[in-house]
């Protein structure tokens, strides 16, 4: 027996045209998965715009090696679940090679050397389209970026000269070389995917949940206290607080936030209430107010 | 959750900036984060007021020039309705992104500044807000207190637009207007009482009152094949999904459809999205259909209702907004993008410019140049399945690429 009618949500609707578009135009798209929740949504809008059949193309994650070790065990048991290919890349190596330099001192992040990476897993598999759950509403610089945003064999991206989007019409076109980075969705807030996760039921590491954890606390933010990853000065007081994590980038640079969520409707009543954006909570966009454009340009999501 | 897009267009004279920061901020909207972030550099930069164009104005350039040079989003919510505003510059040389940001529009805000009454700059967005048909529009009048909210001042620039609107070949358009101090914050969200003798609904009101259903054009059933699903397992060993959107109407399972160019019949099989089957579909949902004949469809083919085809052709007539700094000229080549489906286009005639400040047409003109918009004649290298752009948005509009570049150059409406 089937149902009766269905209208489904414009914004889940033009995510999965969207999907649809990608695997049309490009030879070889990736999605780019980092474990966090915008990525979740990602896969299961993947799922829903190809089903019965799988999605047809990998998964790729670009480890710093400072991600918090939930969502590596989270990442490893989706990709299994879905049968999907599963392609890790390592900031680590890089550094080893002596590639790129790893920052020291109190701010010190691997979360710029993940472009490096990046770029070189573009090109060693030949990727023409990589998906990520960048949305507009995250930051002002990715507030102008285009669902089809090209790139240059840099990783650039030139925001003076994008190509207008029109009605729901997608140039993917390009020279060789180039490739195309594509935001499913763009145009969903924060809440939106909160609710959306509620919704479906979809499963999501643990640090989203309010939890215990030992922090401790520098400039009005609350650190994970890992002193293997996260620089901390001895004065800096390490305490057991009841935490969630509203973005999980790498712990070097995501802070936490005082919690008592511990599952996803409270979760989405928190968001709802919150004063405070979600990006407030990552130090790698306060190193200047241009600091994501900048890195944009140079081949950052 | 239902959302509403919606384009305003203006400079920051106009006080757009500071009507889409109380909007933000009388809605909650602005985090506490963001909030101290514009009152910081508002002091930084020694204003006496909180520029909310800091919050919208995204790229350095921007910041530095005090302009908006591209399409902004911004995005929030009441209890009822999520709102994304499309905002672009209202200058000559941004009509491009005005006609970018006013295409994905459900309804749309044009600003006057009460003491300038209507100027060249709302002649054009009143003229991009009639070309692409958007049927809410809301005329705001804003800076009312330094009118001394004077009914005559409001009721004469309602004459004029008014006027305007009779004058204009769209005649579906809702006009609103509203007499508003976006600085002061009458009636934007809260209803003003400096303005007894206006009896109609704040700003807000309006927006969160306006009925998604109506807005949205109702036409024939038009659904372009994306991609052909083909599982290949076990247990899905013969499902054979098209997979797309659906354009202007319904779809239900039982409907008699042509698959087009090819005009051959079939009748729905089943409607799948993810894993449930439907008996129907509503306009605007990416679903997967399958057909009772085992029929040959690809990607760029469109299923429509036996009764309802579109027309099969290889010429168009379109009138076309130009976006590239390299101008149109007859007898070029560009690629075309119709919805999903691409042909090769040869501009055969480019027949006149149309000036956007209503001041009448400029023929036989030797180019088209960026932010112009014209009528021109052109062939393609195959059929299309059309419509035109006053029965069916989606299916009457297409992109024009440039091949030497990729670029996007041109947006067309098919008349």
């Amino acid at each position: 027996m089937s149902n009766k009618t269905i209208q489904v949500d414009a914004l889940e609707s033009e995510a999965i045209y969207i999907f649809r578009e990608v695997v049309a135009q490009f030879e070889k798209p990736v999605l780019l998965f980092s474990g966090g929740k915008d990525s979740i949504t990602l896969v299961r809008l993947a799922q829903k715009a190809f089903y019965p059949a799988k999605i047809p193309f990998p998964l790729m994650h670009i480890d710093t090696g400072h991600n918090f070790p939930e969502t590596i065990e989270f990442r490893d048991r989706l990709t299994k679940e879905l049968g999907v290919e599963l392609i890790v890349r390592n900031v680590q190596d890089n550094i080893d090679s002596g590639r790129v330099k790893e920052e020291t001192g109190r701010y010190a992040s691997r979360n710029m050397l993940q472009t490096e990476t990046l770029l070189d897993a573009i090109e060693e598999f030949g990727f023409d389209a990589c998906i990520g759950g960048a949305r507009r509403d995250e930051e002002k610089a990715r507030a102008k970026e285009r669902i089809f945003s090209v790139r240059d064999d840099f990783g650039q991206w030139d925001e003076k000269n994008q190509r207008p989007e029109v009605f729901d019409m997608l140039n993917g076109r390009i020279d060789l070389g180039q490739n195309v980075r594509v935001f499913p969705i763009s145009n969903w807030t924060e809440l939106d995917v909160w609710s959306y996760i509620e919704q479906e039921g979809i499963e999501i590491p643990s640090i989203y949940f309010a939890h215990k954890r030992k922090t401790f606390v520098r400039d009005g933010m609350i650190w994970s206290a890992d002193d293997d990853v996260v620089y901390r000065d001895e004065e800096e007081e390490v305490v057991e607080r009841m935490v969630r994590f509203r973005t999980v980038g790498d712990m070097s640079c995501t802070a936490a936030v005082l919690s008592d969520a511990v599952d996803i409707v409270k979760v989405v009543e928190e968001i709802r209430d919150s004063s405070i954006s979600e990006r407030g909570a990552r130090i790698d966009d306060k190193r200047s107010e241009a600091a994501m454009e900048k890195r944009k340009q140079q081949g950052y999501f | 959750m239902k959302v509403l897009k919606i384009a305003t267009a203006g400079s920051v004279d106009d006080g757009k900036s500071t009507l889409i920061g109380r909007i933000l901020y009388d809605t909650k909207s602005l985090t506490d984060d963001k909030l101290e972030a514009i009152e910081e550099k508002s002091r930084q930069r020694g204003f006496d007021y909180l520029d909310f164009s800091l919050a919208t104005d995204g790229l350095v350039a921007e910041r530095e020039q005090g302009i908006t040079i591209d399409v902004a989003h911004i995005y929030f919510s009441t209890p009822s309705k999520s709102f994304i505003i499309a905002d672009t510059p209202g200058h000559i040389e941004y009509t491009r992104n005005m006609v970018t940001g006013a295409s994905t529009a459900q309804a749309s805000i044009v600003l006057i500044d009460a003491r300038n009454g209507v100027v060249e700059q709302t002649y054009r967005h009143f003229f991009i807000n009639n070309l692409l048909r958007i049927k809410d529009v809301v005329i705001a009048v804003n800076k009312m207190d330094l009118v001394d909210f004077s009914e005559e001042k409001f009721n004469q620039i309602k004459g004029e637009i008014e006027y305007l609107a009779s004058k204009s070949e769209y005649k579906g358009q809702n006009l609103t207007f509203i007499p508003l101090s976006a600085l002061q914050g009458d009636n934007v969200v809260e209803k003003s009482e400096n303005t007894p003798w206006y009896k109609g609904e704040t700003l807000m009101h309006h927006l969160e009152r306006l009925d998604l259903d109506d807005i949205d054009d109702v036409s024939q059933t038009r659904f372009p094949v994306q991609t052909v699903i083909r599982p290949k397992t076990e247990e899905y060993h013969d499902f054979r999904g098209y997979a797309g959107k659906i354009y202007g109407g319904n779809l239900a399972v039982g409907d008699e459809v042509a698959v087009l160019p090819s005009q051959t019949k079939s009748k729905i099989k089943s409607i799948n999205f993810f894993d449930k089957e439907f008996q129907e579909a509503k306009r605007g949902s990416s679903i997967t259909v399958t057909l009772e004949d085992n029929v040959n469809v690809s990607r760029g083919d469109m299923l429509v209702k036996v009764t309802e085809e579109p027309k099969i052709t290889k010429q168009l007539d379109a009138t076309i907004c130009w976006m590239d700094k390299e101008p149109l000229q007859a007898s070029q080549k560009y690629y075309i993008k119709h919805g999903v489906n691409d042909a090769q286009a040869k501009i055969t005639q480019l027949s006149s410019i149309i000036k956007t400040d209503f001041s009448g047409i400029e023929e036989n003109p030797s180019a088209l140049e960026l932010n112009q918009i014209g009528d021109i004649q052109l062939k393609l290298s195959k059929p299309l399945l059309v419509d035109s752009y006053k029965d069916n948005k989606s299916n009457g509009s297409f992109i024009l690429i440039n091949p030497k570049t990729n670029s996007t150059v041109g947006v067309g409406f098919i008349r």
